[in-house]
């Protein structure tokens, strides 16, 4: 005999939210004006589906490797991210934050949830909400000891607010002990934190493939 | 390039962006109805010119409204320390925040 219930711990009818109906409704006439079809929204979804924190890992392991894409990269991320077939669906520009010992960046949208999206595919929900997005700008340095990240008083942070045209993708410091590393040992290391800025990337700390 | 450019050429209004880094610039204290893209926590706030970004672009608070002929402005990043933004800062005094903001934002200082 078992005695627990077999209710699912989401309810597969929940009522949807007012935000929920207000997408499908929109949608439905979006459709039904065949201003847009459901092919176009299928594909839409397929390229956020494509992008994921792994094209930011390669980015960074490939910066790290090579002194002259990292320089490309930083004076204009858009264009080095292209190179490597990275398009930017979204017509946003690229700025990439280099970590060195002075330095650290933290990016957040206090505004929304802008993000990387076509290096780094959709935001954590930690991103998207408010707590974070007020605390990054107001106390950095507390919102980076709870992730772990307690970041020394002679080192300044740099916490970048993207408000509409710019995305940002920090360039965390390559880890010690990794010189001998190929780029693809040296991309597992690379986490989605770390090129948030909330962490920083270790060689105990790789991404599950 | 190191030519000379042809003299006489007059160029429209918002072809140049009116800003340079380490240009100070004080971001504007309004309030309009609609929508901005200026957080309301740096409004009225002073800082310095970090960089012009890239090429003009479409001012986004127009094309909320559907306008976008002959909107293009030209938009900034800039630095402001963090002790400025918050009186009761705890932390580096280098601490600091980037943020962009596009031109009609912004007043020389």
């Amino acid at each position: 005999m078992h005695i627990h219930d077999h209710t699912p711990i989401v309810g597969p009818d929940d009522a949807p939210s007012y935000y929920e109906v207000m997408e499908t409704a929109v949608r439905k006439l979006l459709i039904e004006k065949q201003l847009i079809g459901p092919d176009e929204i299928r594909r839409q979804i397929e390229v956020l589906d494509s992008r994921t924190p792994a094209l930011g890992a390669k980015v960074i392991a490939k910066a790290w490797l090579d002194p002259e894409f990292r320089a490309r990269l930083i004076a204009n991320g858009r264009r080095a991210c292209e190179e490597l077939g990275i398009t930017f669906y979204d017509d946003t520009e690229l700025i990439v934050l280099e970590n060195t010992d002075k330095i650290h960046n933290l990016i957040v949208c206090t505004l929304c949830s802008c993000y990387p999206r076509p290096v780094l595919g959709l935001p954590p929900d930690w991103y998207k909400l408010k707590p974070y997005r007020a605390r990054a700008v107001k106390e950095p340095r507390k919102v980076l000891a709870e992730f772990g990240t307690p970041i020394d008083d002679d080192v300044e942070i740099r916490v970048s607010d993207s408000t509409s045209a710019v995305r940002y993708l920090v360039l965390p410091q390559r880890p010690p002990g990794t010189e001998k590393f190929t780029e693809e040992e040296l991309a597992s290391l690379v986490t989605r934190d770390a090129m948030i800025g909330v962490t920083k990337v270790s060689t105990e700390r790789r991404n599950i493939q | 390039m190191n030519q000379t450019s042809i003299s006489g050429i007059v160029k429209a209004d918002g072809e140049d962006p009116r800003f340079r880094a380490g240009d100070r610039v004080a971001i504007s204290n309004r309030f309009p109805i609609g929508h901005y893209r200026v957080p309301l926590y740096i409004r009225g706030k002073t800082a310095m010119v970090e960089a012009v970004i890239g090429s003009p672009r479409v001012n986004n608070e127009e094309e909320g409204f559907g306008r976008n002929a002959g909107m293009k402005q030209h938009y900034y990043r800039l630095a402001i320390p963090l002790a400025e933004l918050w009186a009761d800062y705890m932390g580096s005094a280098n601490d600091g925040l980037r943020i962009e903001v596009s031109e009609s934002w912004l007043e020389r200082r």
